[in-house]
C-alpha cells in the first residue's frame, strides 16, 4: 500500500521550491535577500533543496543597517562561507559614513535611510530583476493580501490596487525593463510552521533566538539588549541581566526581546504553540505610524 | 507523551486549503474570525489592537467585531470593504488550513477565481432569513467552474429564524435543486449561527434536530487526498540541474500521477523514450514520488528535456493540440482586444496564442448564454483558440493541473485573462478564423497618395483576380499565362499563390479547416493591402468553402473582386497531378485535401468559368481590366 500522503510541512516545502525554481528559470538575474532571520535561514534551505545536488544559481544579498546584532553578522559569514554560498553585503554607504542610527536620529529616519534606501540601491546596482524575500502572510495585516510573486516598478514601488491576478501555481514573470518581482517563496508558511520545519530540518539559527541571561535595557517600552557601546551611556548604566529571547531580528536598538526560558527548539515551539503574542510586535518600527508597514512597502520596503 | 513525541505528531497533520465566499451582511467574516478565535490562535495582541480598533472605527457597536480583524489594508477599513484575496492561517491538533477569504462584491468574480483556484473546499454562506439567493447560485457556479470537489452550504443566522429544522430544510432542498446540474461531487449542509456561535466549533443544543458535524469538525475530517489524480503522470519540466557533467537532474512538480524509479517514461512533445534512473526529493533519494511533490529525476539514457516540455507515462498522454476551446474569465480592467496575440503561460510552458471565436458569454447570475464580440473585466465565457506552439494538456476537468493557463498582455504584461481548458475538440469542428467584426477592421489607407491616384499612374484598375479550383485543375497555369499576358501589356501585376505564401506567411499553418482559413484571411488581406496600392493581384488558391470565399470577397470588397472557377472534375484533376498529392490521400498519408477527405463547393456566383484542358480564352478576363 502506498502512502500519497503529504503532511503540511512537505506541502509547503513543496510549493516554495517550485517557486524558487520558476524564478531561477524565468528570469534572469534573480538574488535572494538574506536578513539572516530564521524566515531566511529556512528560504536559504529551501533553496539549496531546489537545485541539489548542484548549486543554487542566484546570489544571497544582505542589506546591513550596521546595526544589526553582532551575533547576526558572525552567523551570516559564518553559514555562507561553510554552505559555499555567493553572499553580497551592501549598505548605505552615504548615510553610515553620515552617521545615521536609530538612537541620533529614530527609528524611522533609520529604517529609511538604511534599510529601505539600502535596499533600493542594491538592488539597482546589480540590476536584479527578481529578489526572493522571506515575508510570510500571517506576519502582518498588510502583507495577508500580498501576491507570491509582487510586481514593483521601476521605482521599487508596489501598488495595493494594481496587484497582477495569481492563480493556480502559475506566475507571471513578464517585466519590462527596470521593472521588477519581489517573490515571496514562504508566503503560506506561518511562524509556528518555521519553527516546526527548522526542527525537522535541524536548521542552523542565530543563537539570540534561545533564551539566555543578556544585558538587557528598557527602551521605547522594549526590552532591548545592549550589543555594543553606541548605546547611549545612560541606557546602558540602567542595564539588567535578563532571562530573554528573540522572536525577530533586526537591528539591535529597534528589537525587543521576550521573557522567555525556551532554550531549546524543543521548547520554542512549545512556547509558539501558547504564545499570546504576535511576532512583529517586538518590532519597534510597526509601531511608528498607522498602517506604517503598508507605508513602508509602498515605499519599496518588503 | 513528551514534548518531542507530541510535536513528532503535529509535524504530520496534512494540510485544507479552503475558500470563503459570501458578502458583508452574510455574516462570514464573523465566520472566519470565529473559526480563528475560537481554535485558540489568534494572539492576544492582535486583540488587544482590535478592542482599540473597534471603538474607533468598529460597525458593531460595544461587541467584538470579528471583520475587523480580517481586513487588511488602510484604505479598504476606512471604506469598511475589503477588495481582494485575503489568506488567513490556522491550525488545530489534526490539520493545517489556509482561507482564501474573498469579498461578495462588485470584483467577485476576479477574487473569488483567484482565491478558489487553489482550493480544495469551499464554504458558501446562506441567510437564513433569505435562503439560496442569486449570490449564491453565482458563487456556486464558479465553485463548480473551478472544479472545488467540497462545497459547504453554510446556513447562518439560524439565531435569527429561531433555529427552525423546516427553514434549513427548505434551503437545503432549494440548494440540491439548484446544484443537480452543476456536476459538484460533494455537498454538506450545516446549519450556523456564526455570531453566537451555534455549531461553528461546538454542537449547538439549540439545534437539537442537527446531527452532523459542527463547521471546525467537518473541516477537520473532510477527507481530500484522493481528489488528486494519481493515475496519469504529468510532470512539466521546471528546470535541469546539471552539477556536472554527467548528472542531469530534470526538476519539476508532480502535477499528477506518480513516478518510479525504472518507470518507463516518454518526453513530450519530442517523443523520445527512456527509463527513470533515480528521484530525489526534498527528502532525499526516493523510490517514487507523486502531487503535489517537488522532485527531480535523473534517467539512464542521455536525452534532451527543457524547460516546457513534459514528462508522461507513455501509455497515458496528454493532448498535443495547438486548437483548443476553453472557459475564459476576463480579469483585466481594460476590455479584451480579441485581435491581439497574448502570452500564454501553461504549466512550465509559454508561447503565444490567439482567440479565434467567442463562442458565449455566461452571465454568472443567471447562467443564460449571449453572444457577445469581447469580454469585459469579471465576464466569462467560452472561446476557441490556437497556440503558436502545441500546448500539452488535458481537460481541467480531469486535470486542474494540466488543464489551467493565463493569458499576459504582451505590451502591459499584465495577467489578462485565465482559463481552463475544455474536453478536446476537433480543430475540424473549429469554425472559421474570419468573423464580421474583422470586416470592420479593414484600415483605411492613412496615405495622401488615393488609390485613384495609383490607378491613374499605372493605367489600370486596381483588382484581384481570385482562382479557385480543386488541386491540379491548372490555376497556376492561368495565373501565370494572365500575369504575363498582364505584364506584356504594361500592366502591374503581383501573383499569390498557395506554394509562395505558405513557404514563408503562412509557414505555421496547417491544412485543418481552422488554420486553411486562416491562411486565406492572410491573403485576402494581402490581396487587399496592394490593391490599395492601386497593383492588380492574381491570387491562385484551392479556396474550397463558399463561406470563406464569400468573406475573401468582403475583406477585398466586392467591386475589386473577381471570380475565376476552374471546372475539374476530381478524374482529370487527379491525371494532372504534378505533386503526387491525390495518390498520397487515397493511401491516407495527407489529410484534408478537397475533392477526397474535403468537401469543395462549387461557387454558386462567379465572374468566369474556365473549363479545364480546353483552350484557355484569357482575352475575356483581361478585357474587363
Amino acid at each position: 500500500m502506498n502512502n500519497y500522503n503529504l503532511n503540511n510541512l512537505r506541502e509547503l516545502e513543496a510549493e516554495s521550491i517550485h517557486i524558487i525554481r520558476e524564478v531561477a528559470a524565468e528570469f534572469e538575474n534573480p538574488v535572494m535577500l538574506y536578513s539572516i532571520g530564521k524566515d531566511s535561514s529556512v528560504m536559504v534551505r529551501l533553496a539549496e533543496k531546489a537545485f541539489a545536488p548542484g548549486k543554487v544559481p542566484f546570489p544571497l544579498m544582505h542589506i546591513d543597517s550596521k546595526w544589526k546584532f553582532r551575533e547576526m553578522t558572525e552567523f551570516r559569514d559564518r553559514y555562507a562561507k561553510e554552505n559555499n554560498w555567493n553572499l553580497i553585503v551592501h549598505y548605505n554607504k552615504k548615510g553610515f559614513e553620515e552617521g545615521v542610527g536609530p538612537f541620533s536620529h529614530g527609528s524611522k529616519v533609520h529604517t529609511d535611510i538604511m534599510k529601505t534606501q539600502a535596499l533600493l540601491e542594491g538592488l539597482n546596482k546589480y540590476k536584479f530583476d527578481a529578489a526572493f524575500g522571506g515575508a510570510r502572510r500571517d506576519e502582518e495585516k498588510s502583507r495577508a493580501k500580498e501576491r507570491i510573486y509582487s510586481f514593483r516598478d521601476k521605482y521599487h514601488q508596489w501598488d495595493p490596487k494594481n496587484q497582477r491576478p495569481e492563480l493556480w501555481d502559475i506566475y507571471n514573470a513578464k517585466v519590462h525593463k527596470g521593472e521588477s518581482i519581489r517573490v515571496f517563496p514562504i508566503s503560506n508558511w506561518t511562524e509556528l510552521d518555521i519553527w516546526q520545519y527548522i526542527r525537522l530540518e535541524n536548521i542552523p539559527i542565530v543563537p539570540l533566538y534561545y533564551a539566555k541571561e543578556r544585558p538587557i535595557v528598557e527602551f521605547n517600552g522594549a526590552k532591548i539588549l545592549v550589543d555594543d557601546d553606541r548605546m547611549p551611556k545612560e541606557l546602558t548604566d540602567t542595564a539588567k541581566m535578563e532571562m530573554v529571547r528573540f522572536r525577530t531580528l533586526g537591528c539591535y536598538p529597534l528589537t525587543g526581546a521576550v521573557d522567555s526560558d525556551a532554550d531549546t527548539i524543543e521548547k520554542i515551539v512549545e512556547e509558539m504553540m501558547t504564545t499570546t503574542k504576535s511576532e512583529r510586535t517586538t518590532r519597534v518600527i510597526d509601531f511608528d505610524q498607522e498602517a506604517s508597514m503598508e507605508q513602508k512597502k509602498r515605499e519599496g520596503y518588503f | 507523551m513528551d514534548i518531542k513525541e507530541f510535536l513528532d505528531q503535529d509535524q504530520k497533520k496534512d494540510l485544507l486549503r479552503l475558500l470563503t465566499c459570501g458578502s458583508v451582511d452574510d455574516g462570514k467574516s464573523t465566520l472566519i474570525g470565529r473559526l480563528l478565535f475560537d481554535s485558540k490562535k489568534l494572539y492576544e495582541d492582535q486583540l488587544d489592537a482590535l478592542q482599540r480598533d473597534s471603538k474607533r472605527e468598529g460597525h458593531a457597536g460595544e461587541d467584538i467585531d470579528y471583520a475587523l480583524l480580517l481586513d487588511g489594508l488602510k484604505a479598504e477599513r476606512e471604506q469598511g470593504i475589503t477588495i481582494d484575496v485575503a489568506y488567513r492561517y490556522f491550525s488545530t491538533s489534526k490539520r493545517k488550513f489556509i482561507i482564501a477569504d474573498t469579498p461578495g462584491h462588485e470584483q467577485y468574480t476576479r477574487n473569488m477565481i483567484t482565491g478558489g483556484s487553489t482550493a480544495n473546499l469551499a464554504i458558501l454562506l446562506a441567510d437564513a432569513r433569505k435562503g439560496v439567493i442569486t449570490q449564491t447560485k453565482r458563487h456556486t457556479f464558479l465553485v463548480s467552474m473551478l472544479g472545488i470537489k467540497h462545497v459547504v452550504l453554510a446556513v447562518n443566522k439560524m439565531d435569527l429564524v429561531d433555529f427552525k429544522q423546516d427553514v434549513f430544510e427548505q434551503i437545503c432542498d432549494d440548494y440540491r435543486k439548484f446544484t443537480t446540474t452543476l456536476g459538484i461531487p460533494d455537498i454538506t449542509f450545516i446549519p450556523v449561527s456564526a455570531l453566537k456561535g451555534d455549531n461553528v466549533v461546538d454542537i449547538s443544543n439549540r439545534m437539537p434536530w442537527y446531527h452532523g458535524k459542527s463547521m471546525l469538525e467537518f473541516l477537520e475530517d473532510v477527507h481530500v487526498v484522493s481528489d488528486r489524480n494519481f493515475d496519469d503522470l504529468r510532470i512539466p519540466i521546471q528546470y535541469v540541474i546539471r552539477p556536472t557533467l554527467d548528472y542531469r537532474g530534470f526538476a519539476g512538480k508532480v502535477a499528477s500521477g506518480v513516478i518510479r524509479v525504472g518507470d518507463e517514461v516518454m518526453a513530450l512533445p519530442s517523443g523520445k523514450k527512456s527509463k527513470v534512473k533515480s528521484i530525489l526529493t526534498s527528502e532525499g533519494d526516493v523510490d517514487y514520488a507523486f502531487p503535489p511533490q517537488s522532485a527531480s529525476f535523473t534517467l539512464e539514457d542521455e536525452i534532451d528535456i527543457s524547460r516546457g516540455e513534459m514528462v508522461v507515462h507513455p501509455n497515458s498522454t496528454p493532448h498535443v493540440e495547438r486548437h483548443f476551446e476553453a472557459m475564459l474569465v476576463w480579469m483585466d480592467e481594460k476590455p479584451m482586444d480579441s485581435y491581439t496575440q497574448f502570452y500564454i503561460k501553461h504549466n512550465t510552458h509559454s508561447t503565444k496564442a490567439r482567440i479565434d471565436k467567442i463562442k458565449y458569454k455566461v452571465n454568472v447570475n443567471t447562467l443564460e448564454k449571449s453572444e457577445v464580440d469581447h469580454f469585459e473585466l469579471n465576464e466569462i465565457g467560452r472561446v476557441v483558440m490556437t497556440s503558436t506552439k502545441p500546448l500539452l494538456f488535458d481537460p481541467y476537468k480531469k486535470n486542474r493541473q494540466t488543464g489551467s493557463f493565463i493569458l499576459i498582455d504582451t505590451i502591459t504584461h499584465n495577467t489578462v485573462a485565465v482559463g481552463m481548458i475544455l474536453d478536446k475538440m476537433s480543430s475540424d469542428k473549429l469554425h472559421s478564423r474570419i468573423t464580421d467584426k474583422e470586416k470592420e477592421q479593414i484600415v483605411k489607407s492613412g496615405s495622401l497618395i488615393s488609390t485613384e491616384e495609383r490607378e491613374k499612374r499605372y493605367d489600370q484598375k486596381a483588382q484581384t483576380i481570385w482562382i479557385t479550383g480543386l488541386h491540379g485543375s491548372g490555376k497556376n497555369e492561368l495565373a501565370y499565362s494572365l500575369e504575363k499576358e498582364l505584364f506584356e501589356m504594361g500592366k502591374t501585376v503581383v501573383v499569390l499563390d498557395g506554394k509562395r505564401v505558405r513557404s514563408g506567411l503562412s509557414s505555421e499553418l496547417d491544412y485543418s479547416p481552422s488554420d486553411r482559413a486562416e491562411h486565406l484571411r492572410r491573403v485576402a488581406h494581402i490581396a487587399k493591402i496592394l490593391n490599395d496600392q492601386g497593383i492588380l493581384v492574381i491570387c491562385s488558391f484551392i479556396s474550397p468553402k463558399e463561406s470563406i470565399r464569400q468573406q475573401i470577397k468582403e475583406i477585398i470588397g466586392e467591386n475589386r473582386f473577381k471570380l475565376v472557377y476552374m471546372d475539374a472534375d476530381v478524374e482529370f484533376c487527379k491525371k494532372n497531378d504534378k505533386y503526387g498529392l491525390y495518390k498520397q490521400a487515397d493511401e491516407g498519408n495527407i489529410k484534408h485535401l478537397p475533392g477526397v477527405d474535403e468537401e469543395y463547393d462549387i461557387p454558386v456566383i462567379r465572374d468566369f468559368t474556365i473549363k479545364s484542358g480546353e483552350n484557355i480564352n484569357i482575352e475575356e478576363i483581361v478585357a474587363t481590366i
